[in-house]
């Protein structure tokens, strides 16, 4: 229960961290997942680099419609009120209940978005939004839009010389509907099954299921779903091939459940 | 590695591993022994401090991390007066047996405290899910923070 030995850096520039990431670095943010993956040896990087004391790292900016949100922003400060408007009362609520306070208090939206847990709730909340992620290479920066930035489990569009630099959602214009439903036995924990539905007025309403032993599944036109949530939900995870009932069960609850909140 | 961090109010040096961790810090260098270790992966809260201001877990909080923080352990709430009200409802309510998780749940009760005024039974029963007791079945703990809310209202 003790990690491996590792080299610690704490880069204050970018080309300090680029330099360090070429070398193999493994970054880190609030070290929330890392941690434990630390402690328990899942993880055993040579040399770990410490994202929170380099520029811009925290913090909320609106540019005419939307809103960067920059990646070391922690949970704890979304749940309390750093993001503006009807988006900052939905990212609010899902900060809420993500992990436990003293973990929201050093987690943070990009660290775990970038690892890309399949049950982590930023992971099924952000893909449903029209939005972006902004990657920082040695190049400039570069956006993936974000219901394509995880590619798999702990898997992700960022490239090898890239860092997650912020994310970047729409203000969300009165008449937004959203819908959100997870499972966990105990509060707090990764989440058995999640669901998340978008509705912005005059767009297709876009729903993620997520918590998979798989990237989050989009549903880019969730019309049907929100029409007939029961047996849209049901048809969906029929094709998704679940050999666990159990799951599958709640896969099907977490969508019908997000689509009928949204509705 | 060599750091210098605050704790308990203190200026303190040292040298640690960068994967030495804060409770073991805490507990193996500065012989600060009333932060507890459990599970070590950040699940159970028994080694949960004050870092920089807030509640976080110091078994996931490696030395780099440390270095220029301020720290509050347990020993660094002996004359806090809301720790003195948690305190004396802990053991009015017996909201303690074998005392291991305490440390830990009174920095977080405090955070409820202070932070959720208006919290009520099942609000505190949520904030609470991240540290586990295995003695009390959770009554007495709630209870006490319960009447430290109800005491500064």
């Amino acid at each position: 229960m003790k990690p491996a030995a590792f080299a610690y850096a704490r880069p204050t520039g970018w080309e300090d961290a680029f330099a360090l990431l070429a070398a193999g670095a493994r970054p880190m943010a609030g070290g929330q997942s890392l941690g434990p993956m630390l402690n328990l040896r899942l993880a055993m990087p040579e040399r770990v680099l410490d994202l929170r004391h380099l520029p811009g790292q925290v913090g909320v900016e609106q540019q005419s419609e939307t809103l960067r949100i920059a990646a070391g922003t922690t949970h704890a400060a979304i749940e309390d009120g750093a993001v503006p408007g009807l988006l900052g009362q939905i990212l609010a609520r899902i900060a809420r209940r993500i992990a436990y306070r003293a973990v929201r208090n050093r987690g943070s939206i990009g660290g775990s978005l970038a690892h890309a847990d399949p049950a982590a709730d930023w992971c099924c909340v952000l893909p449903a939004f029209p939005g972006h992620a902004v990657a920082l290479g040695p190049r400039g920066e570069r956006r993936v839009p974000l219901d394509s930035f995880i590619r798999g489990v702990f898997e992700t569009a960022l490239q090898p010389d890239e860092i997650l630099r912020a994310v970047e959602l729409p203000v969300l214009p009165a008449g937004t509907r959203f819908g959100h439903w997870k499972f966990c036995r105990k509060p707090g924990e990764f989440s058995k099954a999640s669901a998340c539905v978008v509705a912005l007025p005059g767009a297709p309403p876009r729903a993620v299921l997520a918590a998979l032993d798989e990237a989050p599944l989009l549903i880019a036109d969730a019309t049907a779903l929100l029409a007939a949530p029961e047996a849209a939900a049901a048809e969906i995870v029929a094709g998704l091939g679940l050999t666990d009932p159990w799951r599958a069960a709640l896969a099907r609850i977490a969508l019908r459940n997000a689509a009928r909140e949204a509705a | 590695m060599n750091i210098t961090l605050t704790v308990n109010g203190v200026s303190q040096a040292v040298e640690a591993e960068p994967r030495t961790h804060l409770a073991d810090m805490l507990r193996e260098q500065l012989l600060l022994t009333g932060t507890h270790i459990g599970c070590e992966h950040g699940v159970c809260g028994a080694c949960t401090v004050e870092l920089d201001g807030a509640p976080a877990r110091a078994c996931i909080t490696y030395a780099g991390a440390c270095d220029g923080a301020s720290v509050r352990s347990i020993e660094g709430f002996a004359e806090d007066p809301v720790m003195a009200q948690l305190r004396e409802a802990f053991s009015a309510e017996h909201a303690l047996q074998c005392g291991y998780c305490t440390p830990g749940m009174l920095v977080t009760a405090r955070d409820i405290v202070l932070r959720l005024p208006d919290a009520d039974e099942a609000r505190v029963r949520e904030e609470l899910a991240g540290n586990l007791c295995r003695c009390t079945g959770y009554r007495g703990i709630v209870r006490a923070i319960l009447a430290v809310l109800a005491q500064r209202r």
